[in-house]
């Protein structure tokens, strides 16, 4: 780890002042001399190995007050990005209206690390890919762009087989986003300019030519909260992972359907633990959309899912395992009682 | 009685809590990296990012800008340290691989440079600010790696002296009536003990005292002495508590000389406390092994042949190997044995002792193959083991000292419900989850080394022992003051023990699971002298011999001794005497010890004995584990919500720390089988998930039923202490098992570790 001033932001306007006085117009956001601290879980671990480098880090936890609302209302959901993990997937009412957000919050990570850490910092989190995470390999494009890859052709069974490029498959490696990105969230930003909103889906940009780019925030701006329009009873977030608790996902599934009388009449599906992004499958959907629900219809889902999906020497598995992931999420939440 | 504290059956000691249970669960148990240091200036590693060729040189400018930066040891003005051999060479060293040594690179993570600064974070930026150059060559990684070596390990490895063989394997096999062949595969393991691979120096003028977590206090104060030219009586090892071991501290690595070396340069305490990855390559691990095993056998099920070969992989240098054959050629009788064991050297580091060595990855492919073999003569795989059980090992001939195997597999089966297995494959399910049950023997080689201790008796019962043991979590404070206690006839809570520091009477190596056997045997001759001295002093002359007799000072084993114990009055024997305090120090060794045993005791060298190895008889402890395994249908997740095991280990010391070993054991059994495995990038030759969140062990949430059921077991043939050893015995088996048990749920044989969902096909 290396020296950093350290300042605790009182209100929003400092925080956002803080942010982006340090910065540089040009700097990728990752690399931005200035970085908030939320509940620290992955910028400190970053620290340490040597992977983050910040010169000021502006500890945001002081906007708890404003920011950590947990608000569900009939017309949907709220969420303060400073709201801790633990505290949402407790929730009573979010476990009833959208189990999707509370399950994909409780099967992440473990009790301690749900207790410290907050949704806008579990939606920032980075790739858990080895080669970016050691800095002893050179060849990370993420971490150094244009030194190429060393997951590529090496040891790469976590990693992505869709949204990934030649230059970067590296997964997003979080459970929340996918329940996010599948209920057509929408992101509240926080900036110089006071407070915008956009689609979740467009907070994450795919690796591309410029995988040390991860995101479509500038520096100085700050996730202030996620809103969700309607409720969705109906839905589901399935993980596949080599342990029963505290590790990544190998593949996931958040799903939500809105069934009538045997027929879907709206799905949203997101895949992850497969992709490079929070992973929306709308061929899929479309597949699902107006149909009859059967084990054979979730299989042709499932296949529309990954028709792009490509493998590589450790990791084409997960395309087999992905379509199951998704046909099994779906009859759950066909069959669920809600 | 409690599950945890276990009612003790017949030869079964108290189940009495922990000594150190407080200490512990309270914080105040001092490892070594919280020993205090005066003035202390802090340590930290570079290592190398390539795994084999040469320094060009090192750009050092920027690192040594950072504020408080006192030095930075290179190969280039490093301390001269002298070589040690490899421990099994008669040296200390697990590997003889010494970095700063000169530009070359052997292996990855190798030690290339040492920052020292006055804070762990200044030293810390720095090294990250170190810059290196390499003339990098490519590796060979591992097996089918190009440029690797393969050869015999007989005649290479001075710990694998004989492939054990007898009758004619090809001719039996040619003419078995059923006959199985099939290959087996163990990845690379690490350790990963909590505590990290910490080390502090301090001088006292010619004196250096060590602080670092060790399995072997005297081998580490020998070694580090001989690396740095002095006297051994300068150097002293402490470490009242590790956090672990599992083997990963039973020989000396080579960061301990290189900082003391430093300290003595610098004129300071310094500290060293590595990070989690350089922990997988400054130390050892468990080497990746292949098997290939070929059983004949006669309709009814009878062994006829048996052949087994294995091959490990080893650094350029060193010829480590486990050859695990030594148990799997004597398991089972079987009239026509061959067996050969190889060693692949490739460009890594010296692999080492990791718990049970040999038999995890041996015990692993054999008792697959049993399961196959019953699967083949569609016969219960637990009547299997018992129509080839056996009172004696079939290569040489001997007895087993005591053998309870097939006791074992009647009471696990019986508490796991085995009788409810329906033997089909893939004919038990539970919604969508497939249900496998399966099975496998475990035993472990009983052995024991010579030891010393002090034992200090005062006239209020207060006793104090005195022991270089090592309480690296297994209990090894509580069965010692609980051997004292029974001894002496002394409470439990006047006896203080005194462990972990090489100043105190040597006692082994913590490895082998040999240390209770060992120690307790020790500790119950000394106060079997501290009894006959006061005896003596209370007895009239012409009783004195029967009363020596009585209190068996020889090697009579413990329950005799005890049976003809008389009481004694400690109050008269003292008054008698006249002192206030008795003191005695005795040195034990086991039968069959060679000659030279005291002399190396004291200068750090391991003289273990048991096993195979004995004279006239073969002494192992013997086990039977049963899983639950369940096959996810959609995601094939594979989870084992049921562990069971039966062991019979002679003497249980203490029914509840006893329950705690062979509780980790059979949880680290199914880690191993599910789990751990150590990635290797084949083009670099280095390790990938060298961090505890890539390197996966199991959560509680993993483990949620296991239980252990100790048999009761008196063996009169082994030690004074009549114990076997329990430390490794539980983790050997648990990987068949579960592979059988996959087999069961699937219909699937999967023979290479870890099983991971992408394995399975369903």
């Amino acid at each position: 780890m290396r020296p950093f001033s350290y300042q605790r932001a009182t209100d929003p306007a400092v925080a956002v002042q803080a942010l982006s006085a340090a910065a540089a117009a040009n700097d990728a956001l990752t690399k931005a001399a200035a970085q908030p601290l939320a509940g620290g879980t992955t910028l400190i671990d970053l620290m340490k190995l040597d992977v983050m480098r910040p010169t000021a880090i502006v500890d945001i936890n002081p906007l708890a007050d404003g920011w950590s609302a947990i608000d569900p209302g009939n017309d949907g959901l709220r969420l303060g990005a400073l709201a801790k993990m633990s505290d949402v997937a407790a929730h009573e009412e979010i476990q009833r209206h959208y189990p999707v957000i509370a399950n994909s919050l409780k099967l992440a990570a473990s009790a301690q690390l749900r207790n410290m850490a907050t949704l806008g910092g579990n939606v920032m989190q980075r790739t858990r890919c080895s080669y970016f995470r050691d800095v002893s390999y050179e060849n990370c494009n993420k971490r150094n762009p244009g030194s190429g890859c060393a997951a590529m052709d090496g040891v790469n069974r976590m990693h992505a087989v869709l949204g990934a490029s030649d230059q970067c498959i590296a997964t997003y490696p979080g459970d929340f986003a996918q329940a996010l990105v599948a209920l057509d969230a929408m992101v509240e930003i926080t900036g110089r300019s006071g407070t915008r909103n956009m689609p979740f889906s467009e907070l994450h940009k795919a690796p591309g030519n410029t995988p040390d780019i991860e995101t479509t925030l500038r520096p100085g701006e700050l996730i202030s909260a996620f809103s969700i329009s309607g409720r969705w009873p109906r839905s589901v977030y399935l993980k596949a992972r080599d342990r029963q608790s505290y590790e990544f996902a190998l593949s996931s599934a958040a799903v939500a359907l809105d069934v009538r009388e045997g027929t879907v009449r709206d799905a949203r599906i997101a895949l992850g633990g497969v992709a490079t992004v929070p992973w929306r499958a709308r061929e899929a959907e479309a597949v699902l959309k107006g149909q009859k629900f059967d084990d054979g219809l979730a299989q042709r889902v499932a296949d529309a899912a990954f028709a792009d999906a490509r493998g590589r020497r450790h990791n084409s598995f997960k395309i087999a395992l992905g379509k199951r992931v998704v046909a099994r999420a779906l009859q759950q939440a066909v069959t669920m009682e809600i | 009685m409690t599950a945890a504290a276990p009612e003790p059956k017949v030869n079964m000691g108290q189940p009495v809590p922990r000594y150190d249970a407080a200490a512990k669960v309270t914080g105040r148990a001092t490892y070594a990296s919280d020993m205090p240091l005066d003035n202390p200036a802090f340590a930290f590693l570079v290592t190398s990012a390539i795994a084999k060729g040469r320094i060009d040189g090192f750009d050092l400018d920027d690192a040594k800008r950072v504020r408080g930066v006192i030095d930075i040891v290179t190969h280039e003005n490093a301390p001269k340290l002298k070589e040690s051999k490899l421990f099994s060479n008669g040296g200390y060293a697990g590997t003889t691989i010494q970095p700063l040594k000169s530009a070359d690179i052997a292996h990855d993570g190798q030690i290339i440079a040492v920052v020292v600064a006055e804070s762990y974070e200044a030293a810390r930026e720095a090294a990250n600010r170190v810059k290196v150059s390499y003339t990098a060559t490519a590796p060979s990684a591992t097996f089918d790696s190009p440029g690797t070596t393969t050869a015999a390990a007989k005649g290479q490895s001075a710990q694998f002296k004989e492939d054990p063989e007898v009758g004619d394997f090809a001719k039996a096999f040619d003419t078995a009536e059923v006959k199985l062949t099939a290959s087996y595969e163990t990845p690379t393991q690490h350790h990963n003990p909590m505590e990290l691979f910490s080390t502090s120096c301090v001088w006292m003028g010619d004196n250096l005292v060590i602080y670092e977590g060790s399995q072997f206090v005297y081998g580490l104060k020998n070694g580090v002495a001989e690396q740095l030219g002095i006297d051994a009586d300068k150097v002293r090892v402490v470490n009242p508590y590790v956090g672990g071991g599992f083997g990963s501290r039973g020989s000396m690595t080579p960061r301990t000389a290189i900082i003391a070396g430093i300290a003595k340069r610098l004129n300071r305490p310094i500290k060293l406390v590595p990070t989690r990855d350089q922990g997988f390559t400054i130390t050892t691990h468990r080497a990746e092994t292949r098997h290939e095993i070929k059983l004949g056998a006669s309709r009814d099920g009878k062994l006829l042949a048996l052949r087994h070969e294995g091959a490990e992989v080893s650094s350029r240098p060193d010829a480590y190997c486990v050859g695990g054959t030594k148990t799997t050629a004597r398991l089972y009788a079987c009239p026509n044995v061959a067996s050969l064991v190889s060693i692949v050297r490739a460009d890594r580091n010296t692999p080492g002792f990791m718990r049970s060595p040999p038999e995890v990855p041996y015990l692993f492919a054999l008792e697959s193959a049993m399961d196959e073999l019953a699967v083949k003569l569609n016969m219960d795989p637990v009547e299997l083991r018992r129509i080839n059980d056996t009172t004696n090992e079939p290569i040489g001939g001997k007895p087993y000292s005591s053998r309870s195997l097939m006791a074992c597999f009647d009471e696990a089966a019986k508490a796991f419900g085995w009788a409810q297995r329906s033997p089909q494959p893939k004919s038990m399910s539970d919604g969508e989850w497939l249900i496998g049950y399966g099975c496998a023997a475990t035993c472990y080689p009983t052995q024991m080394a010579p030891s010393a201790a002090r034992v200090r008796l005062q006239r209020d019962g207060r006793t104090r022992v005195e022991i270089a043991g090592h309480e690296i979590g297994t209990g090894a404070y509580t069965v010692i003051a609980q051997t004292a206690t029974e001894r002496l006839g002394v409470p439990l809570e006047k006896v203080a023990v005194f462990m972990g520091d090489s100043d105190l009477p040597p006692a082994p190596v913590a490895g082998g699971s040999n240390s209770t056997a060992s120690t307790c045997s020790a500790v119950m001759m000394v106060c079997d002298q501290i009894r006959q001295r006061l005896f003596k002093a209370v007895m009239p002359d012409s009783l004195t011999d029967k009363a020596k007799e009585t209190v068996g000072i020889s090697q009579a084993p413990a329950t005799q001794a005890a049976k003809s114990d008389r009481p004694l009055d400690i109050e008269k024997a003292f008054n008698a005497l006249g002192v206030g305090v008795v003191e005695e120090y005795g040195e034990w060794k086991p039968e069959g010890a060679p000659l030279d045993s005291f002399k190396a005791m004291h200068s750090g060298q391991v003289r273990i004995v048991g096993g195979h190895a004995m004279k006239d008889q073969i002494a192992y402890a013997f086990g039977a584990e049963f899983v639950e395994v369940r096959i996810n249908r959609f995601t094939h997740e594979i989870r084992c919500p049921r562990l069971v095991g039966a062991f019979a280990g002679g003497r249980i010391m203490n029914p509840r720390t006893a329950r705690s070993q062979l509780m980790g054991g059979l949880i680290w059994g199914m880690s191993s089988a599910l789990l751990e495995a150590t990635e290797i990038d084949e083009r670099n030759a280095r390790y990938v998930n060298d961090n505890l969140a890539d390197y996966l062990v199991p959560v509680n949430a993993d483990v949620p039923g296991v239980e252990v059921i100790m048999l009761s077991e008196q063996d009169d043939h082994i030690n004074p202490a009549g114990v076997k050893g329990l430390g490794e015995l539980a983790n050997v088996g648990t990987n068949a098992a579960i592979c059988n048990a996959i087999h069961h749920a699937t219909g699937q044989r999967i023979r290479k570790l870890p099983v991971r969902l992408e394995n399975i096909e369903v």
